[in-house]
């Protein structure tokens, strides 16, 4: 059987160290499968397991510390015929938690090996998420106070649909890795292993009373079968062949002559459920089919059917330049929120800003052309009365016209939702 | 001529389909938000891959390790997201990983003020990765500019092998406008340029040394190691200082001395005028309308907007700026691009005006600097 080991680089780890078992391992594992050195990346981050990819003739990908499975991600969704394996510390484990618990929900058909021996190795073996309470450790009396994480269990928590716990002195470690790597979906192998170079150094840990401890943990052999299910990338694919291909944006030709001249700027002060946006965005349509240029700016909170809505509109022959409102032709006042929202733009408004306010809404001092409708007594609900503004300004032919308003109902809505709005418009127009 | 009513965030998303992006993927931030949307609406169903990271370290992970396998990728983020994505940044400069990082600034400092604009990010896209090295960045002014100059960054990631952000604002990003799309010039869509398979794959091995590597991707017959450490043309690690320096200077030199290749930029010039205005991203449309008023009013200005704004482009700034007594540099912030542009006109008069309070630079604003 080939080997995939680089014979360029030999593996080097401190003597005793059980990774070097484990490199071993997923050679035979590699081999045993059959597997070629370009069918195969390795993906690792930094410490003692993220030497790993530098061991074999595979690809390689090595970054930065915990984020392997982050770019493990991106490169399986773009090659799926890869196999990938993740080689991680319990360092890696811990800063990229994130990660883990996301790949596990995920279910992407990786092979995550936690080289797990409960210290970072080489910062000066500092306490990790995986160390134990009385170790004794670099990082003081720290890890005393913090219980360590079973990565085991957490990952079949989080959906993992398979997870296997073993000792990195495993007699049958090679079956086991390989095992893992053939399952279709996401697999961790929880690897215990020693660092000679730092933890057992004051610490007693041996291959037996590895295997000690994990008689006392729940076990963990392989499949999951609650979290078994159909594997990301290929439900991915799967899901995205049946949708349908994408509409780009409407191409919009002028087809009407405007009624007015130069730029011009509208405001609409409302409260959310007040279709405050579509207004404005009917508006901005409604300019465009005269060839007028057009843009839009909303500002509403982040809460959903309540507070103000307010939209900005400015139309102009020329492309627009500045968009924010200085001297507004009309301003709409729908609501108290969208007023307050809006209150120091009043004192500056002169004759010549026409405000269209609904009864009963308060207005700052002005000097601005006032005029009031009265909604309710015409029977027109509160999501509608924008619509019956921009309906009450083409009636009035000033800024659009009720051609321009037609034609931007018809393009922006389905047909019977068209022809409702076309009603209020002609309800408006023909009051 | 046919208007699209867009918003500059669909307009990028717009880009770079044209541009032959197949890999999005982004975390939910106010106002870059509805570039996630857009890639989610047309990406999957062209075969491409857009996807949610668990957070934003993760989403540009995705990109990076997809890019490596061959893909053009695209994220978008606003500056909470760029100070999570900077090691993943510094990474791919290192690593020469092509990527297109879309910032839609908004109002800081931190979580700031998600739906209000600024331009405060200019020196940060610049400088917040470790080792300093150089990056590209673009300055849209409208939603026009985000359609072409994403095409532009795509094309630029894969030439120059480097992350390019796309420095768009909150004022650009979600005001819909009214662009003639199929008016706008795209340039010729740019491939990374693949290695001589015949011989030996070094994976940054460069040509020559202001160049990027050739590229293989992961995943194909030939075996690609890619690395975040300091690394040899092998891709292995190096200790050999002389082999190190070579690489930095590469890094450095292979956008430094190619800014004139891509320097972006809107001229108004006027012969008549002793004061150069300068201005990017959405000022330089308050300054538009502030320069035809003034000049309406008998005072003559000229404008200058530059839309590469990293590498600085030192010719273009200094050579426009040479028959001007005074320069007036005017920002969405307290003060960061006049730094670049007293830097390069050193002795010459350089006045400031900036405003960073969620609200757009008023024309009238500008004009009260240039009197």
């Amino acid at each position: 059987m080939n080997s995939l080991i680089n014979a360029n680089r030999p593996p080097v780890f401190c003597p005793g160290c059980s990774h070097e078992r484990v490199v071993a391992a997923l050679d035979k594992a590699f081999a045993k499968m059959g597997l070629e050195g370009d069918r195969v990346a390795i993906v690792s981050d930094i410490g003692c397991s993220g030497l790993f990819d530098t061991f074999f003739n595979t690809h390689a990908f090595h970054g930065l510390h915990g984020r392997a499975l982050t770019y493990a991600m991106g490169l399986k969704m773009a090659r799926p015929e890869l196999t990938v394996i993740v080689t991680m510390g319990d360092g890696g484990l811990g800063i990229g938690g994130a990660h883990v618990l996301s790949t596990c929900r995920r279910n992407i058909d990786l092979t995550l090996l936690v080289l797990n021996n409960f210290n970072y190795g080489m910062t000066g073996g500092q306490c990790s998420s995986t160390t134990p309470q009385e170790a004794i450790v670099g990082s003081g009396f720290l890890n005393q106070l913090e219980k360590p994480i079973d990565i085991s269990s957490v990952a079949a928590a989080a959906g993992a649909p398979y997870v296997h716990r073993t000792s990195s002195y495993s007699s049958v470690l090679a079956d086991e890795i390989a095992a893992a790597i053939e399952f279709n979906g996401f697999s961790l192998v929880d690897m215990w292993g020693m660092c000679p170079g730092r933890y057992t150094k004051r610490n007693k840990l041996t291959p037996k009373t590895i295997d000690a401890a994990l008689t006392q943990l729940p076990p963990f052999k392989g499949p999951v079968e609650v979290n078994l299910r159909p594997e990301y990338g290929s439900s991915y694919r799967d899901t995205a062949a049946r949708l349908p291909a994408a509409v780009g944006p409407a191409r919009i030709d002028a087809r009407f002559q405007p009624p007015a001249a130069g730029r011009q700027e509208v405001l609409i002060l409302g409260s959310a459920g007040q279709r405050i946006v579509t207004a404005g965005e009917i508006f901005c349509l409604a300019g465009m089919t005269a060839g007028w240029h057009a843009t839009l700016k909303n500002d509403y909170p982040i809460t959903v059917l309540r507070g103000h809505s307010v939209s900005e509109m400015v139309l102009s022959p020329e492309p627009v330049d500045y968009t924010g409102i200085e001297r507004p032709a009309v301003v709409v006042a729908l609501a108290d929120e969208g007023v307050a929202r809006r209150k120091t733009l009043f004192a500056g408004l002169g004759p010549e800003t026409l405000v269209i306010k609904a009864a009963g809404i308060g207005l700052p001092e002005s000097n601005a052309t006032v005029m009031e409708i009265d909604f309710r007594a015409r029977k027109i609900k509160t999501p509608d009365w924008a619509l019956a503004c921009l309906a009450q300004l083409a009636r009035d032919n000033r800024l659009i016209s009720v051609q321009m308003l037609k034609a931007a109902l018809a393009m922006r809505f389905k047909k019977d939702i068209a022809d409702t709005a076309i009603g209020l418009v002609d309800q408006v127009v023909g009051a | 001529m046919a208007l699209s009513f867009i918003e500059g965030n669909e307009a990028i998303a717009l880009g770079a389909m044209a541009a032959g992006c197949s890999f999005f993927a982004g975390y939910p931030i106010t106002p870059a938000t509805t570039i996630y949307n857009a890639m989610l609406k047309y990406l999957p169903p062209e075969g491409g891959v857009c996807l949610q990271g668990e957070d934003e370290i993760a989403s540009i992970g995705y990109c990076l390790g997809a890019s490596m396998a061959g893909r053009k990728v695209l994220t978008a983020t606003s500056g909470p997201g760029i100070s999570l994505y900077s090691e993943q940044i510094s990474f791919a400069i290192g690593s020469e990983i092509p990527i297109v990082i879309v910032n839609v600034q908004r109002l800081g400092p931190s979580t700031g003020s998600a739906p209000k604009g600024a331009d405060g990010d200019i020196q940060f896209m610049r400088w917040g990765s470790s080792s300093g090295l150089p990056v590209i960045v673009l300055a849209p002014v409208d939603a026009a500019d985000c359609y072409r100059l994403t095409v532009h960054a795509f094309n630029l990631a894969e030439q120059y092998r480097c992350p390019v952000f796309v420095a768009s604002n909150k004022e650009i990003a979600m005001t819909r406008e009214s662009v003639d799309l199929d008016a706008i010039e795209l340039p010729t869509i740019i491939t990374r340029k693949p290695a001589d398979r015949s011989a030996p794959f070094l994976p940054f091995a460069a040509r020559t040394d202001d160049s990027a590597p050739d590229f293989l991707p992961i995943g194909d017959s030939t075996v690609v190691r890619q690395t975040s450490s300091t690394h040899g043309t092998n891709g292995y690690i190096t200790v050999d200082p002389d082999e190190i320096d070579a690489f930095q200077q590469r890094l450095e030199k292979k956008l430094t001395a190619h800014v004139d290749d891509f320097t972006f930029f809107d001229q108004d010039l006027d012969p008549q005028a002793d004061t150069l205005l300068v201005a990017y991203g959405v000022t330089a449309r308050a300054a538009r309308v502030a320069v035809a008023a003034s000049r309406s009013a008998g005072s003559p200005v000229s404008l200058l907007t530059p839309k590469t704004l990293w590498p600085v482009p030192e010719r273009l700034i200094v050579d426009t700026a040479k028959h001007y007594d005074r320069v007036v540099v005017v920002e969405m912030n307290t003060g960061q691009y006049v730094r670049e542009i007293r830097r390069v006109l050193p002795g010459k008069t350089v006045d400031f005006f900036g405003q960073m309070n969620g609200n757009l630079i008023k024309p009238q604003q500008i004009r009260e600097v240039l009197a």
